[in-house]
């Protein structure tokens, strides 16, 4: 029994044997009659097919017997039926929610970032035209700071937000704030991070020798922080005895790193390409290093959201993902840095944004480094990165007890609805929401999280 | 005599200023050539690194930007990039919607609490609780409750600047000198009438110093509660600029901070002098 079938139609086949209206021998005669009348009910549009495909989950969800259903219809007829039938169930409305690409429901949208590079495809895509693509009249509004982003969005003062990849999972399971179903539908960036050092340890770039150092990061629930944490871990020393880790806003980095303050940091960009050009630090490695294709930001909305305007969460959600795809390509990246670098979005100089995004750069210590995929643009939020994050932050004890990964992941990370819109806007989606891939080395599938959280020296006791 | 004081005291400022500014352009004057590098690399680099220039940045540079926003103040390049005067003028907008809810509490309630030694006792220690607390404390408190970031400014700046002028309502109502009241209540004046034509011209620049305290304090507030909350105003600027690590412009904007600030401090001086009155 198809979805696409007409449940009103009292002659509709019951059987398999000869055709549904008995004139001819095999359905194959049958449709083949049909097939001129059906030619021209395409043209009614596809808002008429998804009526009828509403229509009938409806009529199948109250007469799951066909012979009653039949029967019902046969003594009232099916005009009447459906008059009786959308008079309990709101029909138009679930026909409109079910219909994507249908009527937005609302056009003028606000979206919130940090100004780091990390939320190009969010920032990008207002300048080069990717929301009003969709039909969207999209704000893009810089904003103080991750708990201030988390706080708008909540308040509905923001649509949706760029936040870190972990927030999501945080807030959802309420670390750190109170627990509210949140939902990643997108990874904005991989890779684009590094570790930046004080210009004075330009001699020290062992991690053993770094014992006594501080460092800074942008939030406790980060990548950055994740990243750091494992990086030290593997070179022996333990992060909460043998180093000090802060939390620290972005620019007070380089201001910090300049005071003399810290001793590094793994921090988003701009700042440390903005440390080189202003002489204070370098580069000792990017995060693509230590895992190459990892998630940073990301694109996050309240499930309130997604569930209550489906068809401005998928114009909204397609334009970045087009916006993520055309980012991805190298030879859009100086178009885009010279495209975001104003004072509306990132307020940077355009040579340090090009340096970022095109990866041929300056070190910090007098060479000018090759690599083009230093940061570069991925929509899919797979699943095992979220149990990844999930096992570092139980790992280092931002959470405790037994922690149904799985779940979590599937509840947050939307790669099944990433997947559909990505084929909607004609590009490849993958066939899997999970994925193994391997950090210094270190190989993980996602299948057996605490095993591999079991197998690392360096933890917090839980 | 008061002339030629005035005219010493102009050529004194003068000085000091030009001296100022020389000091601040030898400190903080580039030192030249710094380590080779090739000009590749070179290209990549800023200023502080290629030509060792000061991470501060001199006076010269400071008076071009300035130049360059008094130009253009108005201009308006979507929601994170406008004019300083259109920054200025949220931040004044906001001070003034949440000064003059604070006027409208603070006054009657001044009075109430300055005619009736009842009220004084019993509203007394929510008013000392209250008093003390840093107006940023209840930025995270307004933000979760009235949801909205510009009315959470809002209410900071009501809140702060209520105590200021209630306390000195309530001290210069009380103390209105015994006798007027009582030549009042020889005249078999009316309580309403007698509050307005002795009370209130008697209270008159007691009101007016605490109204002056508090705009103070409501100016220092809003630069503090906009770079928490962003979107727009003086403060948002400041935050803004800082993310750019240009310094310039923050100083620029620590500036007209500050010259608003006394623009708006003059205004409740004038109107001080106007209400006062000789003995």
């Amino acid at each position: 029994m198809s979805t696409f079938d007409n449940p009103f139609d009292p002659n509709r086949r019951l059987h398999t044997t000869g055709c549904s209206c008995g004139r001819h021998a095999t359905e194959v005669e049958h449709a083949a009659e049909q097939a001129a009348a059906l030619q021209s009910a395409v043209t009614q549009g596809e808002e008429k097919r998804f009526e009828g495909v509403v229509a009938s989950a409806v009529m199948r969800a109250m007469f799951p017997q066909d012979a009653s259903r039949r029967a019902f219809l046969k003594s009232v007829g099916a005009a009447t039926a459906l008059a009786a039938v959308s008079q309990f169930f709101p029909l138009q409305t679930a026909t409109d929610v079910f219909a994507s690409g249908g009527p937005l429901e609302k056009t003028d949208l606000k979206v919130g970032f940090i100004p780091i590079t990390c939320a190009t495809p969010i920032i990008m895509a207002h300048p080069m035209g990717f929301y009003a693509k969709y039909g969207l009249n999209v704000e893009v509004i810089k904003t103080a700071g991750w708990a201030v982003i988390r706080d708008k969005t909540l308040n509905k003062e923001y649509d949706a937000a760029h936040m870190l990849s972990p927030m999501p999972l945080a807030i959802t399971m309420g670390v750190g704030s109170n627990p509210i179903p949140y939902t990643m539908p997108a990874v904005e960036n991989i890779n684009g991070q590094a570790i930046t050092l004080a210009m004075k340890h330009k001699d020290r770039r062992n991690p053993k020798d770094w014992k006594g150092f501080k460092f800074a990061v942008p939030f406790d629930y980060s990548m950055h922080n994740y990243l750091l944490r494992y990086y030290l871990a593997e070179h022996g020393l333990d992060p909460d005895v043998d180093v000090q880790i802060r939390a620290v806003p972005p620019p007070e980095m380089v201001a910090n790193l300049r005071a003399d303050n810290i001793d590094g940091y793994l921090a988003p960009d701009p700042m440390n390409q903005r440390a080189v050009y202003d002489g204070v630090g370098f580069i000792h490695i990017l995060t693509k290093e230590i895992w190459d294709g990892h998630p940073c930001c990301a694109f996050a909305a309240s499930k309130e959201f997604v569930t209550s305007m489906p068809n401005t969460y998928g114009a909204l959600l397609k334009s970045i993902i087009e916006a993520t795809a055309y980012a991805h390509k190298p030879e859009n990246r100086k178009e885009i840095a010279q495209a975001i670098s104003p004072a509306n979005y990132l307020n940077q100089p355009a040579i340090v944004l090009e340096q970022i995004l095109t990866g041929t750069y300056a070190d910090g210590l007098g060479n000018v480094v090759k690599q083009p995929n230093r940061i570069d643009f991925d929509p899919f939020p797979w699943q095992s990165f979220a149990i990844w994050i999930m096992t570092q932050m139980k790992r280092w004890g931002q959470i405790k007890g037994d922690v149904d990964y799985k779940t979590i992941a599937e509840q947050v990370y939307l790669a099944t609805d990433t997947a559909k819109l990505m084929k909607e806007a004609g590009l490849a989606a993958p066939d899997t929401t999970s994925r193994s891939f391997s950090v210094m080395g270190k190989p993980f599938d996602g299948s057996n999280p605490d095993q591999y959280l079991a197998s690392f020296k360096i933890k917090k006791a839980s | 005599m008061t002339k030629s004081l005035r005219l010493r005291a102009a050529v004194v400022s003068l000085l000091l200023f030009g001296g100022f500014i020389a000091a601040w352009h030898l400190a903080t004057r580039g030192s030249g050539e710094v380590a080779k590098m090739s000009p590749e690399y070179a290209a990549l680099m800023g200023a502080t690194a290629t030509q060792g220039k000061s991470a501060m940045p001199g006076p010269f540079e400071v008076g071009a930007k300035l130049w360059e926003h008094i130009k253009r103040p108005f201009y308006d390049n979507g929601p994170n990039d406008k004019g300083l005067g259109i920054q200025l003028g949220y931040s004044i907008a906001r001070v003034m919607t949440g000064y003059l809810l604070a006027v409208l509490v603070a006054i009657p309630l001044g009075f109430l609490i300055g005619m009736s030694p009842l009220m004084n006792k019993a509203l007394d220690p929510f008013i000392q609780v209250l008093k003390p607390i840093s107006p940023l404390a209840w930025m995270p408190l307004a933000l979760y409750t009235i949801k909205d970031s510009s009315l959470s400014a809002i209410f900071v700046i009501f809140i702060c600047s209520v105590w200021p002028m209630l306390l000195n309502t309530a001290f210069g109502v009380a103390s209105v000198r015994k006798e007027w009241i009582n030549v009042a209540r020889t005249l078999e004046v009316g309580t309403v009438r007698r509050a307005f034509t002795v009370i209130l011209p008697a209270a008159a620049p007691t009101i007016l110093t605490g109204m002056r305290i508090s705009i103070g304090i409501a100016w220092l507030v809003i630069v503090a509660a906009e770079m928490l909350v962003g979107g727009t105003g003086i403060g948002y600027f400041v935050w803004n600029e800082w993310n750019n690590l240009s310094i310039v412009n923050v100083i620029i904007a620590i500036l007209m901070i500050g010259l608003v600030g006394m623009l708006l401090d003059q205004v409740l001086a004038r109107f001080t002098r106007m209400v006062t009155f000789p003995e």
